[in-house]
């Protein structure tokens, strides 16, 4: 049976016949993708922030903590331990292959003074490569560099947040002195805003950077010179991750002395592992979204089936005309299936279109973030029309298995 | 096949029964029918309803296989096609007219008149031009695009006419083609199908109505699924009248 233009011809003529009726049946199919392409949309695109955000982090970077300490049976909590120091990053950088750069860090929360305003905020002393490592432009000014690490300048580069609280809207901190811990500090920069790590995490916008030398020296002071809170080190590649984590381990195990059977006295974060995870929360929210939408599509189907049955016993006399005139069975079925596929293929266009705008206009009212990919565009069109085939085929069939004289003599 | 079939011999049927089962109870409707048509002949078949007639031309016209007997159409023997060949030869070798004209109401008259083409697998542009053709010489000309609910009886059925013999058959099958006509339009439909008779067209028509079984040159009788009278065995003289089989 070739089925030429001529059946879709025919098809799309009878569907404009009843253009109510078939409007409404489309009704179903139309909502079902569209609630498809929606939901899969925002799923995404909500998988596709929280990824962003973690790759903001700095994707080849790997975080290197002390490890806990036990104190009269206490155990606190991870980075309480003195354990790594400024030699252990640098080490780090000479000697694992796998590793770019390294930084390292020394935090205490305090409360920073500018004019009559005041703000709480963690102080954080890093050297220059933090920037690097961390993949993070300044908005204004620059960042802290070698010469202000090597004299222990007394000059500040501030989150988005803190400049806000200290210096509000309009006025420009670079070139304002701000006080902490009654030392003045020179504000030379203002990082872009990163927001708060998804998941909890701290708001890497309310953070002040200061260089390490002038944090061990004059800010957080000196009980323990050398030692530092975090280790920060980039891996050459995305790829070189786990080799450069297994590296680091051997190192600082090797380094601090550590029997075989010992544990890490530090504890290593990949932010590729997170990342990952959460890429993996975002397929099971686009899974679960698409599916409700799914059932949506199938009820849609179900609508076509119902009008299609509809539509065989109204029209039982045509068929028994065609047949009598030379119609096979072959080209009753195809008739009645071009039309369902016919109705789902429309509707489901209509479904597209409205799909994508109207995700598009969530986006743009909602300011949820709306990720909509052509094979997303694909699956749910090519789902329609497996809709229209499926649910078609039974009234089609019923339709071709019509005996000619009863059909002929049906009123 | 045991014997060799006349050339000229369109239909043969030998013995032909057909039973219907309507649940418990077997409806006899044909009860052994045997007889010849030539190619060319203009048949009318009557009696009264029930007797058989609508299952004969069922039959005649491949819509339908019989229980048991036998029927050759143009030297092909119908119990052996399958249903898409039976669809074929109706498609290709007969045409149908009903007595209520069986028109598709949401097309044109052409476009109904095209749609044996479309089967035919005529390409598009011949399709219409052809059932254009067919159109006029039913004496339609300006009613192409008329849908049949805006054509009167007599225009309906010559629409139905063109459609029945767009496809050039051999054999019209027309069951009471003038039953639902004025006698006037009727009149005009017998005509058209005399002169599509004396182009070579083989007819067969039922009808209840004695003036115009008179445009026939041949009567069959049905009575009780049996043919009970046969004009062809009288004019032509020959003496073989068929024995008919009796009941029991």
């Amino acid at each position: 049976m070739k089925v030429s233009l001529e059946v879709f011809r025919i098809a799309l003529r009878t569907l404009s016949q009843h253009k109510l009726r078939s409007a409404l049946t489309m009704l179903g199919v139309t909502i079902g993708v569209g609630s498809v392409i929606a939901m899969v949309g925002i799923g995404q695109g909500a998988g596709a922030m929280v990824k962003a955000q973690i790759e903001g982090l700095g994707s080849n970077m790997l975080l290197i903590f002390s490890g806990s300490t036990t104190s009269g049976g206490a155990r606190y909590g991870t980075g309480t331990a003195f354990a790594l120091t400024v030699e252990d990053a640098r080490a780090i950088a000479r000697e694992c292959p796998a590793v770019a750069v390294t930084s390292y860090a020394k935090r205490e929360t305090n409360q920073v003074v500018y004019g009559n305003q005041n703000w709480n905020t963690s102080i954080s002393g890093v050297t220059p490569e933090y920037q690097i490592i961390r993949n993070w432009p300044v908005a204004r000014g620059t960042f802290l560099t070698q010469r202000d690490m090597e004299r222990a300048v007394t000059v500040c580069v501030l989150g988005k947040k803190v400049a806000q609280n200290l210096f509000g809207l309009e006025e420009d901190p670079v070139g304002k002195t701000v006080i902490i811990k009654k030392v003045p500090f020179r504000v030379i920069g203002v990082m872009t805003p990163r927001g708060a790590i998804a998941g909890g995490g701290q708001d890497q916008d309310d953070q002040v950077f200061i260089p390490f030398t002038t944090a061990e020296w004059k800010i957080i002071g000196s009980v323990l010179p050398g030692y530092v809170n975090i280790i920060f080190a980039s891996a050459v590649s995305q790829e070189a991750i786990p080799e450069a984590e297994q590296q680091i381990k051997e190192l600082l195990r090797q380094r601090h002395h550590i029997p075989k059977e010992g544990a890490d006295d530090f504890n290593t974060m990949n932010l590729k592992d997170i990342a990952e995870m959460q890429a993996a929360t975002g397929q099971v929210l686009t899974f679960l979204l698409g599916s409700i939408a799914s059932v949506s599509l199938i009820v849609g189907g179900i609508g076509i089936m119902n009008i299609m049955l509809v539509s065989v016993s109204e029209r039982t006399r045509e068929v028994g005309i065609r047949m009598a005139i030379g119609a096979k069975r072959n080209d009753i079925l195809v008739q009645f299936l071009i039309e369902s596929v016919v109705l789902s293929c429309i509707g489901g266009l209509i479904g597209l279109a409205l799909g994508i705008g109207g995700s598009q206009l969530l986006s743009l009212l909602g300011h949820w973030p709306v990720l909509i990919s052509p094979l997303v565009i694909l699956i749910a069109f090519l789902f329609a029309v497996l809709v229209g085939v499926i649910f078609g085929i039974y009234p089609a069939n019923k339709a071709s298995k019509l005996n000619p004289i009863e059909a002929l003599r049906y009123e | 096949m045991t014997e060799p079939v006349d050339p000229k011999v369109l239909i043969v049927v030998r013995d032909l029964h057909k039973v219907y089962r309507m649940g418990e109870v077997e409806v006899h409707v044909l009860r052994g029918v045997s007889l010849k048509i030539e190619e060319g002949e203009f048949v009318a078949v009557m009696g009264p309803s029930g007797a058989g007639k609508s299952t004969f031309m069922n039959i005649l016209g491949c819509l339908d296989y019989p229980t048991s007997g036998n029927y050759i159409f143009d030297g092909q023997k119908v119990a052996a096609l399958n249903i898409s060949q039976l669809a074929e030869i109706r498609n290709r070798k007969i045409g149908f007219v009903f007595q209520n004209f069986n028109l598709l109401s949401r097309m044109t008259a052409v476009e109904n008149v095209e749609l044996p083409l479309i089967y035919g697998g005529v390409p598009r542009r011949e399709r219409r031009s052809r059932a254009l053709e067919m159109l006029w010489a039913m004496g339609l000309k300006g009613r192409e695009t008329h849908n049949p609910s805006k054509l009167s009886g007599g225009e309906q059925q010559r629409v139905a006419i063109a459609r029945a013999i767009v496809n050039q058959p051999i054999l019209i099958l027309a069951d009471e083609p003038t039953g639902n006509l004025d006698s006037g339009s009727a009149e005009e439909v017998m005509t058209i199908f005399q002169r599509l008779n004396s182009q070579g067209i083989t007819i067969i028509l039922v009808t209840h109505e004695a003036d115009i079984a008179q445009y026939a040159r041949r009567r069959l009788l049905f009575r009780d699924g049996k043919v009970v009278e046969d004009t062809a065995e009288i004019t032509v003289g020959a003496r073989r009248a068929v024995p008919l089989p009796e009941e029991g």
